[in-house]
């Protein structure tokens, strides 16, 4: 008999801590797939942030620094820097990237440094609670925002994908989702297509994954799934908003 | 041969000789001669210099490339240092070496770019979260400024944790003669622990997550054992005329110079005055302080602070012994006659 779906040797065969029906473990797979696809799991080092990833050691077996929240884009600078023939990529979640740790994605992409950022947008903090993320959309609740979103208060959604795509450093920055097949094998695309580009010596690239995090928005899984779909990439569109052809840099 | 020096100078050029190739940091007064030193000096050795957009993306940095496994620092002052808190916290609680070195200027807020000791709460007692320490050394001139760094990325590594250069502005600013070449050969450890992808090995972790039940306990349990050895084996100080002494001063740093000259005019009066100066601040002197005090028993302790270190001074003295203090909070030194007043009043 022929095997037509097996794990991925650089995934753990290893239970979950992830919710069910949360989409953080599909966004491990993927970055398992690639890692051996590109055989490059001996050389690779993986960098969470703080929240639901931080646990990234426990299912990919690779090497693994866990990073302060929202620090992970400087420790990878660093540890780069070091070894720059090594693959080294950040897991961050919205709260721990596009808002204690802006600064730090926004320099190291300026920087141009040869890093993957892997950024997972759920719109809220998980692992907290489910309170308010720069991301949260306009008019929903969350634990912080309990009569939802207003902009006149708590400000706009925000863009991490085209706000970094504007930076000459990044070589790399794409929008994808994680909820259906189809949106996956592109998802699967996109990382492959980052890790390629800092294989090439390209610069900065970085995924920004839509997620679903059903615990905190109330809902079931497949609830979830709808919400991602009409609410979410409405707001948040999928998309490749800068890819480098060159290696020149300006 | 020995080069007239500046000690920022002498420390940068330390650090150099011991081997670190990575140095992050971001700009503040009274430090900035170290990383434009960096930014010169260390392409010429292979190394890289990042102007960070901040202090805590350069502690970042540093978290990141020591868990490389390489040798890396660090360097700022008060405001700077405070928000590098977090980082040492976990470069701590994930047995990370790293250097950082601390050019203190007063405070609090953003107080002014003159001399003080006010950050030695801050250094020895923490400032980041929870139950860590940092290794840390008090230069009080220019040539210690070059051999303590060296010794610094020694202890780090050798322990596996931060360590930290406590200077004054006095002693980062003011020059020297100085021999800018390690005494001893530099030997920078093997380190198979550091993350360099998985090669030929199992997949290994850099973490200060401890959520089991038990886990942080047994980590910080083993932690402390650590410092009670650094405790056991890494103590420095200096003593001065100790012997006949009725008064013992102590200080760390431009104080403990000043000391040194007011001890010399004291004797010249026929005032038996000592010194005790701690170069390791953690792990504190307290066994010889201890000692001395025994027969020494009235102690002065001379700080440019309101007296931070005198605590350390208090618990440390035998019972029997009175603990003076003489402080200058605000920039202002320490002046020779200021001291052999104080010891006058004392006596
Ligand atoms: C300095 C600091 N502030 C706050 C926290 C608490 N904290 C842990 S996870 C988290 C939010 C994480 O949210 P996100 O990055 O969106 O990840 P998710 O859990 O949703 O995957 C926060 C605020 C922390 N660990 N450190
Ligand atoms: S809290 Fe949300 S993000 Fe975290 S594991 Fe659960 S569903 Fe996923």
């Amino acid at each position: 008999m022929q095997a037509v779906f097996t794990r991925p040797k650089t995934l753990k065969d290893t239970p979950t801590h992830f919710c069910p029906g949360c989409t953080h473990g599909i966004a491990h797979r993927i970055v398992a797939e690639v890692i051996d696809e590109l055989s490059i799991r001996e050389k690779t080092i993986g960098i969470p942030g703080v929240g639901c990833c931080v646990f990234l050691y426990k299912y990919l077996d690779i090497d693994v620094l866990e990073a302060p929240h929202g620090r992970a884009p400087a420790c990878a600078t660093g540890m780069k820097r070091v070894l720059p023939d090594r693959i080294i990529f950040a897991y961050q979640g919205d709260g721990d990237m596009a808002s204690i740790g802006t600064a730090e994605v926004i320099h190291a992409a300026n920087r141009g440094e040869n890093i993957t950022v892997i950024y997972i947008n759920n719109s809220v903090y998980g692992m907290t609670g489910g309170q308010m993320a720069p991301t949260t959309l306009l008019g929903q609740q969350t634990t912080t925002t309990p009569y939802g979103r207003n902009f006149r208060t708590e400000g706009y959604p925000i863009r991490m994908a085209e706000m970094l795509a504007t930076l000459e450093g990044v070589a790399y920055s794409a929008r994808v989702a994680l909820h259906k097949p189809k949106y996956v094998m592109q998802a699967k695309k996109a990382v492959e297509k980052a890790f390629t580009m800092q294989i090439n010596e390209m610069g900065f690239s970085v995924v920004e994954m839509l997620s679903t995090c059903n615990t905190n928005w109330r809902v079931s899984p497949t609830e979830a799934i709808d919400k991602l779909e009409n609410e979410m990439i409405p707001y948040f569109p999928l998309g490749v908003f800068k890819e480098r052809t060159g290696k020149d840099f300006l | 041969m020995r080069v007239l020096t500046k000690g920022n100078i002498a420390l940068a050029e330390g650090a150099i000789q011991a081997g670190c190739k990575f140095y992050f940091g971001y700009p503040i007064t009274p430090q900035n001669d170290i990383p434009e030193y960096l930014a010169k000096h260390l392409p010429r050795v292979g190394g890289t210099f990042i102007p960070a957009e901040s202090e805590i993306a350069s502690i970042n940095m540093i978290l990141g490339a020591s868990a490389a496994g390489a040798r890396a620092m660090t360097s700022s002052s008060g405001p700077g240092i405070s928000l590098m808190q977090e980082g040492f916290s976990y470069l701590a609680g994930s047995e990370l070496p790293a250097v950082i070195v601390n050019i203190m200027r007063i405070g609090p807020g953003l107080g002014g770019i003159a001399p003080t000791q006010g950050d030695y709460n801050q250094a020895v007692h923490g400032g980041g979260h929870g139950d860590y320490r940092n290794i840390v050394l008090a230069p009080a001139s220019c040539q210690e400024m070059f051999d303590l760094t060296i010794k610094a990325f020694e202890l780090a590594d050798k322990y596996r944790n931060p360590a930290m250069i406590l200077a004054d502005a006095m002693v980062g600013q003011f020059q020297e003669p100085c021999r800018l070449t390690p005494k001893d050969p530099v030997i920078i450890p093997q380190k198979p622990w550091a993350l360099t992808g998985a090669k030929g090995r199992p997949a290994q972790l850099i973490k200060s997550l401890f959520l089991g039940p038990g886990e942080m306990e047994i980590h910080n349990l083993d932690l402390k054992k650590k410092y009670d050895t650094m405790e056991q084996n890494e103590v420095m100080y200096e003593t001065r005329h100790l012997d006949d002494a009725d008064i013992m001063i102590i200080a760390f740093g431009t104080p403990s110079r000043i000391a040194k000259t007011a001890i010399q005019f004291l004797r010249q009066e026929g005032v038996r005055a000592g010194l005790l100066r701690p170069i390791t601040l953690f792990p504190f002197p307290s066994k010889a302080i201890h000692e001395y005090s025994r027969r020494i028993h009235k102690v002065l302790v001379v700080e440019m602070n309101t007296g931070q270190m005198l605590r350390d001074v208090q618990l440390a003295c035998h019972n029997g012994t009175k603990v003076y203090f003489y402080g200058r909070p605000g920039g202002g030194i320490p002046y020779p006659d200021d001291i052999m007043a104080q010891v006058k009043k004392i006596l």
